[in-house]
């Protein structure tokens, strides 16, 4: 493998900002510091003006293969995620067939590999198919190198379902990751409940709902010891739960999406289904909580819930349509829109923050620094630009973010040693 | 205007004047041939993926007493049913020529979709619980001739009472009575109300009868004691029905008015055609003029009125 040099960048990592060119070869960080020459068949990146970071990791990628390859690949959605500037991506487990056996998740990873543009690293499901019945062969999973476990697009619902998974992961060292989602209250539910919903006639997704089980969930940590992780929180409330159970100390680590942190519900004004996803958009008074959750650390990272559709679904009447939205490819560029918080906190929340809740820190996320693998992304966070759906890596067109002005703007992806993304194109 | 999909979007001088419009329609309509030449040449096409026997009818009728020629999509019968997406139908009947699409669907928002999709004018007849227009239309119309209020609702007191939540009547009506000036007031227990109301509720009706100038009662449907809506109809009509006691009390003027279909024993406990304020079948007559009316002020050209066929 050649060597590549980038030049003229701003190093951001875990300890601090500074002016540096990053040496790679190998596949590996091997000179960071200033004013390094390129030598003979070296590869040079442009960084001038621009931040050099660790690669950002998703907790929470839905790439749709197998099952619903009219939607997404894992081929795509890697090139989506390699543009977006993501090194590492989580795959969702609620493929068809679900992630709930060495097989599959076998089969994801090396799709992943396949594609080579990310690393793909399957998450499994808690239960058998996500039924809520019978917990998946989590110990087997964990050999088979899976480290985040989830029903997403479900919770739990059975409470004591919920207690035994924990106590049985506990000894595992996985993580156990919930879609926060009283079902019962959510019958037929299509957007946030409350005023616009009330006008609309739309049913409601109330607060509560997902309320409703963080605390249950902080209980249960709080019983078992077992760690869990909180997906795509949307709530002012939930936010308060999740502060005050790190107040006291329990394993509980919590994500938001773009999204959650730029879009309110009176987006469904219009009926447009591109605005529909689950947990619901909600108010402005949610997503300040949210925003100042994530500058507080009560929220650890930033995660897409990339949910690729397929056109023909989502022109579906609106209460039948398919709730999700992606997000990879905008998510840096929503967040430093949305958050008015240290550039390099918003970097924790996308790069090391979830490589150590997905269990990937030993690779991802590490800091800039010369033996470390050379997973980086080089964006320049001043760049104002709007995405156009028509030009999307992904698969599907979905992207709620049309027209808005986004601010950061990812130039280059270093996936160990090789770039994936050149001058914001994805290199094949 | 070139759809007619809600009360709000169409706004207040839009709703007078299609209310204007159906006095004309309505003088048509008493004329020994009631048709007008009108919309000669236009095509209206009824799509209905609910059942809607009576306002189907109702805009067929309209369209045809303005000559315009009518097509009716029967969903159950269609290719809807051999799996169909809805902007494939549309296209598809679009695609014949159609100058304005009546839709009815259970689903919210679906003339929004629909519109997308299509340069012909879209009617909305009814869309989930969101709204329901032309019946909203019709009420005003009907409460404007029966009290004489032509030109505002200023002062008038009227209850809508029932099953707001799941009622595009209710919302329709809300927004029009509200938009000509009276005061809406809701009567329903809290989870037959939506989450939050632009509106005062009141959940005695006792309290308030003898004060209505209006007093609109809502389907209440057997399905909603199911989901713990409701304890009962019995309980039901105790606390919101139209009893013969509570009609004794409303005032000698007040209007009794329901958009149909009538679950008698429930929310009309009561025989209507025994209550002189009772302007039900009223209603189903004006449906007639205040469609011709909507029809007319999407496709017509200006077209004399007056010129019988």
């Amino acid at each position: 493998m050649s060597g590549m040099l980038i030049t003229g960048g701003t190093v951001l990592d875990q300890s601090g900002e500074r002016r540096a060119d990053v040496r790679v070869a190998d596949g590996t960080i091997v000179e960071v510091g200033n004013g390094l020459e390129a030598s003979a068949g070296e590869q040079t990146l442009d960084a001038t003006g621009r931040v050099v970071s660790p690669g950002f990791v998703d907790l929470h990628t839905h790439l749709r293969e197998p099952g619903r390859e009219e939607s997404e690949t894992i081929e795509t959605g890697s090139r989506a995620a390699a543009k977006g500037g993501y090194t590492c991506v989580v795959a969702m487990p609620n493929t068809d067939p679900t992630q709930d056996s060495v097989s599959v998740v076998e089969f994801v990873r090396a799709q992943g590999e396949a594609a080579g543009l990310c690393d793909v690293r399957p998450s499994g499901s808690i239960t058998i198919g996500r039924l809520g019945q019978q917990l998946s062969p989590l110990a087997e999973l964990a050999d088979a190198g899976v480290h985040l476990f989830t029903d997403d697009g479900d919770g739990v619902q059975d409470p004591l379902l919920m207690r035994r998974a924990l106590e049985y992961a506990a000894d595992l060292g996985i993580v156990l990751a919930q879609h926060c989602e009283v079902k019962r209250l959510t019958e037929g539910a299509v957007m946030h409940e409350g005023h616009c919903c009330s006008r609309l006639g739309l049913p409601g997704w109330p607060s509560v709902a997902e309320e409703l089980m963080v605390f249950r969930d902080i209980e249960l940590v709080r019983l078992t010891g077992a760690p869990v992780h909180i997906l795509h929180l949307s709530t002012a409330r939930s936010v308060d739960l999740v502060r005050a159970a790190k107040a006291d100390g329990l394993p509980v680590t919590a994500e938001a999406t773009p999204h959650h942190i730029s879009l309110t519900d009176e987006r469904l004004e219009g009926y447009s289904s591109l605005y529909k996803v689950n947990p619901p958009l909600r108010t402005m008074a949610d997503v300040e909580s949210v925003r100042a959750g994530l500058a507080d650390g009560t929220i650890d990272a930033i995660a897409t819930d990339h949910a690729p559709h397929a056109p023909e679904t989502k022109e579906r009447p609106l209460d039948q349509a398919p709730p999700g939205m992606l997000g990879l490819e905008t998510a840096l560029g929503v967040s430093l829109a949305s958050l008015d918080m240290p550039l390099v906190d918003v970097i924790a929340a996308m790069s090391w923050k979830p490589a150590a809740i997905a269990g990937v820190a030993d690779q991802h996320g590490r800091p800039v620094l010369p033996g470390e693998p050379a997973n980086l992304t080089v964006f320049d966070p001043g760049a104002e630009w709007q995405v156009v759906p028509a030009q999307l890596a992904s698969k599907s067109r979905n992207t709620p973010f049309g027209g808005m002005a986004l601010r950061g703007k990812v130039w280059h992806t270093v996936l160990r040693g090789t770039a994936t993304v050149v001058d914001g194109q994805p290199s094949r | 205007m070139k759809h007619f999909r809600s009360v709000d979007e169409a706004g207040p001088d839009a709703i007078r004047r299609l209310l204007d419009l159906a006095d004309h329609m309505a003088e048509v309509n008493r004329r020994p041939n009631p048709k007008v030449p009108a919309l000669r040449g236009k095509t209206v096409c009824n799509v209905f993926f609910e059942d809607s026997t009576r306002t189907r009818l109702s805009f067929e009728t309209a369209a045809k007493r303005l000559s315009a020629d009518i097509m009716n999509f029967a969903v159950s019968s269609s290719s809807v049913n051999k799996g169909e997406s809805l902007r494939d139908t549309i296209e598809t009947i679009a695609a014949m020529g159609v100058d304005a699409f009546v839709i009815r669907h259970k689903s919210s928002g679906v003339p929004w979709q629909v519109s997308d999709w299509t340069r012909a004018s879209v009617i909305n007849a009814g869309d989930g619980w969101h709204a329901h227009p032309t019946q909203a239309l019709l009420d005003c119309y009907t409460i404007r001739t029966a009290l004489n209020r032509t030109n505002s609702f200023d002062g008038l007191k009227i209850a809508i009472v029932g099953d707001i939540k799941h009622s595009r009547v209710a919302r329709s009506d809300i927004s029009a009575f509200t938009m000509l000036g009276a005061d809406v007031t809701l009567v329903a227990p809290r989870t037959l109300l939506p989450p939050e109301t632009t509106v005062p509720v009141e959940t005695n009706l006792d309290d308030i009868i003898e004060d209505l100038d209006v007093i609109y009662l809502l389907r209440m449907q057997q399905e909603r004691m199911t989901e713990s809506l409701v304890p009962s109809l019995r309980e039901y009509t105790t606390r919101f029905g139209l009893t013969p006691e509570r009609a004794r009390r409303l005032p000698e003027h007040a209007l009794i008015m329901h958009p149909g279909p009538m679950n008698r024993g429930v929310e009309m406990a009561v025989d209507p055609s025994e209550l002189p304020g009772s302007v039900i079948t009223q209603q189903v007559t004006n449906g007639i003029a205040v469609r011709m009316a909507v029809l007319f002020d999407l496709l017509g050209s200006g077209s004399n009125l007056e010129e019988n066929e």
